[in-house]
């Protein structure tokens, strides 16, 4: 992974002085309410309902063990003993001191981390595919380029104040892992004449306008990728709506332009600085990727015999197996998902036990790297196969080995009423009363892939327009109530939700969840997923279904 | 006379921007707004007395023909969390071969003003209620960027 040199960490530790020296004159009254506002969101301080909540940058997902036993000490320190994965690949604290975030952010700068544009209208921490590097559908490894964006972006001083926040999303494979097609730009990787380059998607987004993003350049060579990326914000910087935080993403404006507008635009400003110096040089590209070469993989044999007698022998080990653990590019080894979706818990927290578990887990399984995903779980990325048994069986203790990845339990969920102040309504209780009412694991397998995806608010954080079945958390006259929504995917045929009609009491969710899947089982062909099986029927069934007994 | 800091020095200026209403082309070290500067054009002509001030909305772009006979502009902040002209600083000075004073004027606050100079202002015409020395200390917040810039003309990875 990425090792910062003395540029790296100078930045890093002249941050933390600075956020010092800002938080200490907004504690002695120097700075208002409303300009500390802004300063602290962009090292991802937001005030919420019950404390502060920070979140950390996580860049595109990728820990080392040392970086989790940090985290997991900073969580005791100076929280309440746990962290929470982000579907942004990032991590939350939710209970940190606002005076103590400096000294957070000291502790982080010694492992190489920071909480640098984790909130504010700014460039976001750029995600990617969380199995890069080993997935078997690869063209080439995407994050040498999302750690070239990440230092383009950071402190970029022309475009720290757009008009709104701005992620960036990157991915090499065939499958989309990476939402690119929701995010502000998503870019491809792509190959034309035996070139690999970039397929540049702009304007695509969650929240209140959900919009899949258009192509606005099918080709890029790689050395342009910076000024090209420059181009985009311009535009958006300059041409962004201002007057309404609701119509200020680049979505908007990409949608008001017309893509084709907007991508000529794009390509005039590109004119200017087509070519100058922030076009990669060969050596900067080798750079970025030596960071991201093989670890010391063994010369293997495609299976082991050990492995095949625990899947033979053991049916929890096979289940798991099955669901949990993926194929990897090297023969003898495989990707492994830790499920951090106990129910009960809330999705995506982490106490600080289970961090240096996961840390001790990835030094000795692994080598020291763990990956967060955009499914609020943990990956080990580099497994033997021979050594699979043992290694479930150590999650099986630390309670991570939950079978349950992709499926209905697998819920992805904002933190929601409980800490965060803009939320309309609750989620974390709602995700627990629907894993409570899914205990069968047997029918869970039998169900198959099915996304559920929560928000507390329209601001999306639970991503529940791309969610097989979204459900959105609303006010009406201040009670909370959920919109639930169906047929939306985050893969690579990306689709937003449709909204199923009048919205549900909370205790209502899992009897219309249920509804829902109940229809799917009856009306499924052979093989198919339940957004399938939508697809094929449209929504007219669901909604009969769900209302009709009311 | 404003103070201002200029060049990473204090400095008293000779310019001050002023609006529509009390604009005139009989000013002399007036700046003054784009509106009314190309309005009245054909007599400010050749004039190096006279600068002009750009609202965040306005296109950069209006004055390239001419820029260069300018002596100062102005870019205005409406509130320091409106960056539009960063990008028209950016291009004044990278695209249009700008040399004269880009100064930064309206909501200009401490914390933006390392971001500023990156981008091609070299003059700060301060927001009421902020402390001139921690402005001048707050100029090189950071001693290293990533990105090619007007203050550093090369990326970090080609000077690594």
């Amino acid at each position: 992974m990425y090792v910062y040199d003395k540029h790296d960490q100078k930045m890093v530790d002249e941050r933390v002085s600075q956020y010092r020296d800002q938080t200490n004159r907004f504690l002695s009254g120097e700075l208002s309410d409303e300009e500390f506002l802004h300063l602290r969101l962009r090292n991802g301080l937001y005030i919420q309902r019950l404390a502060p909540m920070m979140r950390i940058a996580v860049p595109y997902g990728m820990l080392s063990s040392v970086q989790l036993r940090k985290l997991a000490h900073i969580t005791r320190q100076y929280d309440k003993g746990y962290a929470h994965f982000t579907t942004r690949q990032n991590v939350q604290l939710n209970w940190p001191k606002l005076e103590e975030v400096p000294d957070i952010l000291a502790e982080l700068a010694s492992v190489q981390m920071h909480a640098i544009q984790t909130s504010g209208n700014c460039i976001r921490n750029t995600t990617s595919d969380q199995y890069s590097g080993v997935a078997t559908d690869e063209l080439e490894d995407s994050r040498p380029w999302a750690e070239l964006i990440r230092q383009w972006s950071t402190f970029h001083p022309e475009f720290n104040w757009l008009p709104r926040k701005f992620k960036i999303a990157v991915t090499g494979a065939k499958e989309d892992r990476a939402a690119v097609q929701v995010h502000d730009i998503g870019i491809r990787m792509v190959e034309r004449d035996g070139e690999v380059g970039f397929e540049i998607l702009a304007g695509g987004g969650l929240g209140r306008t959900p919009v899949i993003a258009p192509v606005i350049r099918e080709f890029l060579p790689k050395k342009h990728l910076l000024t090209y990326l420059e181009a985009i914000l311009r535009v958006y910087n300059r041409y962004g709506r201002r007057d309404n935080k609701f119509k200020a993403r680049i979505k908007i404006l990409v949608r008001a332009m017309k893509p084709e507008v907007f991508a000529e635009k794009v390509e005039a400003e590109w004119e200017l600085i087509k070519g100058g110096p922030e076009t990669l040089t060969d050596v900067e590209i080798a750079r970025a990727k030596s960071f991201f070469t093989e670890p010391a993989y063994e010369t293997l044999p495609e299976t082991d015999p050990g492995y095949e007698k625990a899947l033979k022998e053991d049916f929890a080990f096979k289940t798991w197996i099955g669901r949990n653990v993926k194929a990897h590019q090297k023969p003898g080894y495989a990707i492994v998902n830790l499920a951090v979706k106990e129910t009960s818990v809330a999705p995506g927290d982490v106490t600080d036990e289970q961090l240096e578990t996961i840390a001790d887990l990835a030094d000795k399984y692994s080598f020291g790297e763990i990956r967060v995903t955009h499914e609020q779980n943990a990956t080990l990325a580099d497994v033997k196969l021979s050594e699979l048994y043992t290694l479930w069986k150590e999650l099986c203790e630390a309670e991570l080995a939950t079978p349950n990845l992709g499926l209905l339990t697998d819920i992805i969920c904002c933190p929601g009423g409980d800490y965060c102040s803009l939320a309309n309504a609750k989620s974390i209780p709602v995700a627990e009363a629907i894993q409570r009412r899914f205990d069968d694991l047997d029918y869970l397998h039998d169900l198959g892939d099915l996304d559920i995806n929560i928000s507390g608010c329209m601001n999306a954080c639970g991503h529940h327009h791309v969610g097989n079945i979204g459900i959105l958390g609303v006010d009406k006259k201040g009670e909370e109530w959920y919109q639930v929504s169906v047929g939306g995917s985050a893969y690579t045929n990306a689709a937003i939700a449709q909204i199923l009609g009048p919205s549900f009491a909370r205790s209502e969710i899992p009897s219309v969840v249920d509804k829902l899947v109940t229809l799917y089982v009856e009306q499924r062909h052979e093989g198919e997923q339940f957004v399938e099986t939508f697809n094929r029927v449209g929504i007219a069934p669901f909604k009969e279904r769900v209302y009709a007994a009311q | 006379m404003p103070s201002i800091i200029k060049d990473r020095a204090l400095a008293d200026s000779e310019f001050t921007v002023v609006d529509t209403e009390s604009a005139s082309v009989a000013d002399s070290h007036s700046l003054l707004p784009l509106s009314f500067y190309l309005e009245h054009r054909e007599e400010l002509k050749g004039r190096n007395d006279i600068g002009i001030w750009l609202e965040a909305g306005d296109e950069i772009e209006a004055i390239a023909e001419f820029a260069n006979e300018i002596p100062v502009v102005a870019l205005n902040f409406p509130a320091f969390a409106d960056g539009r002209a960063y990008s028209s600083a950016s291009i004044l000075r990278k695209t249009m071969q700008y040399q004269g004073e880009i100064r930064a004027i309206g909501d200009v606050r401490r914390d933006q003003l390392s971001q500023m100079i990156h981008c091609g202002f070299n003059a700060f015409e301060l927001a009421d209620g902020q402390d001139t020395n921690k402005c001048l200390e707050a100029l090189d917040a950071f001693s290293e960027n990533y990105q090619a810039t007007v203050a550093n003309p090369e990326p970090l990875f080609r000077r690594r």
